[in-house]
């Protein structure tokens, strides 16, 4: 088990519990997602055995991982899709793991959540969609919801698409409709299920560059679940791989590649 | 010994877990029901997909019923001497059994495959996770209006299906022996109470509360792919029809005592 940021997590989690830090806007200056000795398993098969995580505002986190290592379970556990065995989960201080389905609910309006495929409701215009969120959750008039999902859409390069049905777009222009509905509610938390699965380079290369500029616009704190590597290195601040059940080395790119750990260097290998 | 338990057992406590799945999944449904905001617009949406859609299927299974009843009545009447009965059997076979049960198992059909598959599909393909991702209740969206319009809308399918029972029952019999229509109608309901009109036809919105039921869970707690939506969509109708039938059975009884 390799912990380069283990000093991080302690900070973190005295922070958590008594918030003296302040950021240079005078509020304080929370991680915006802590997990602590998160256990979640299905049966008899353990998917997490009591790991550690955190992402700061404004920071970018890649979760690399094989295939069933629980990448997808993360982020479900992290919106409250799932519940875990066990652990501590704070969204920007606040412990969620004993909420209920109210406040939950307030809190899942503060994060946006890009789904593998997408996940657009296939009855819905590609406007409806965006709409969803808007409808049910803020105050908006209709002229205002329109502005904003004009706006939404031009930031996806979707802007032409408004009418389309889901069945009626590709891959791609699915996943850009998914992010601007996840950007609908200005969320303080991205959470991105394999971004790019099931792209071409030269679309995976345009959702990354599209992830990135969006990182730029909103200052947002991501977790990013990949099997891409390049995605993870352009896209991501941090790494964080799984390997059996726990978080087996966190740190940047370049500390990925120099660490002499058997599994990581067959990963980065079989990857590139 | 033990194969023979466990060959007994493994069914029994299937039977038991889906039972209590549905139990907390009826539970889920109460507690979101009370809980703004409504979705009133949703419910309209329900409403006119499982109302104004099923109706022509219900109207035609609703004239069907009329013929077959006016030809079958007419012969059987006849062997004893009972024509003048004919407007009387006819009405109260409609109103009183078939109509309801007919219509239960035409929308069972038509609205409960629609609704397993429909839901089936959204839960392989993460739609309802996305809902509920962004702070929406599923249960209240896409469970409480659906099972809401279809209470409300069996007992009306059913009057449409009792009309045009009737009025088809009426042409049958006027072409063999001319009657008019106000004619058939006088003797048919002739000595009726309101009660006899009344408890059968809102009996359905039992039913409604089934299929609606039977239809959104399945759906909701379908798993795999494409071959658990067919499963959910094929199991909603089995299990719907089913309880429809098994509702009618306990409901006749208790209008029976209910309304003498």
């Amino acid at each position: 088990m390799i912990h380069s940021d283990q000093e991080v997590l302690l900070a973190v989690d005295e922070s958590a519990a008594a918030p003296a830090i302040e950021s240079s806007t005078g509020k304080p200056d929370l991680p915006a997602v802590v997990l602590r000795g998160l256990h979640k398993s299905f049966g008899s098969q353990i998917v997490f055995d009591g790991i550690d995580l955190s992402v700061g505002t404004g920071e970018t986190l890649a979760v690399l991982g094989r295939s069933g290592a629980g990448k997808s379970v993360l982020l479900k556990l992290i919106i409250g899709l799932q519940e875990p065995d066990s652990g501590s989960i704070r969204i920007h201080g606040q412990e969620i793991t004993s909420l209920d389905l109210d406040a939950m609910n307030e809190i899942r309006k503060k994060m946006g959540f890009l789904f593998q495929h997408a996940a657009l409701y296939d009855s819905l215009t590609v406007e409806q969609n965006i709409a969803f969120p808007l409808k049910r959750h803020t105050r908006m008039t209709e002229s205002q919801q329109s502005h904003r999902i004009q706006e939404l859409l031009a930031g996806v390069g979707m802007e032409g698409d408004l009418k389309k049905m889901p069945s009626d777009l590709s891959g791609g222009m699915q996943k850009r409709v998914g992010l601007a509905r996840a950007l609908a509610l200005e969320p303080g938390i991205l959470l991105l299920d394999e971004p790019t699965a099931g792209l071409d380079p030269i679309t995976s290369g345009e959702i990354n560059e599209l992830i990135l500029k969006l990182q730029e616009e909103h200052d947002m704190a991501s977790i990013v679940v990949t099997h891409d590597l390049h995605s993870a290195k352009t896209i991501a601040d941090r790494i964080a791989l799984l390997h059996e059940g726990n978080v087996l080395i966190e740190g940047s790119f370049a500390e990925l590649e120099k660490s002499d750990d058997e599994f990581v260097s067959e990963f980065l290998k079989r990857d590139s | 010994m033990s194969y023979a338990l466990t060959s007994v057992w493994s069914p029994l406590n299937g039977f038991l877990e889906w039972f209590g799945d549905l139990g907390l999944f009826a539970w889920q449904v109460m507690r979101a029901a009370v809980r703004r905001p409504f979705e009133g617009r949703e419910l309209m949406r329900q409403l006119d997909e499982m109302g104004s859609k099923s109706l022509p299927l219900v109207a035609m299974a609703g004239a069907a019923m009329g013929v077959v009843l006016a030809l079958e009545s007419r012969s059987s009447l006849a062997h004893f001497g009972a024509k003048s009965m004919l407007p009387a059997a006819v009405v109260y076979s409609i109103i009183h059994e078939t109509g309801p049960v007919v219509v239960g198992l035409v929308v069972s059909g038509r609205v409960g495959a629609g609704i397993g598959a429909e839901l089936g599909s959204m839960k392989v393909t993460e739609q309802i996770d996305a809902i509920e991702a962004s702070g929406v209740n599923p249960y209240k969206f896409l469970a409480f209006t659906r099972i809401v319009a279809c209470i409300l809308v069996l007992p009306l399918l059913t009057l449409a299906a009792d009309f045009c029972g009737l009025l088809f029952g009426w042409i049958t019999d006027t072409l063999v022996d001319p009657v008019s229509f106000h004619r058939f109608i006088n003797q048919g309901f002739a000595g009726a109470s309101f009660g006899d009109f009344l408890a059968p036809t809102f009996r359905t919105a039992v039913f409604g509360l089934i299929i609606g039921v039977i239809g959104c869970f399945q759906g909701m707690r379908t798993k795999g792919g494409t071959a658990g939506v067919g499963l959910s969509a094929t199991s909603s109708v089995v299990l719907s029809s089913l309880f429809v039938i098994l509702a009618d059975v306990i409901l006749v009884k208790l209008i029976l005592v209910f309304f003498p």
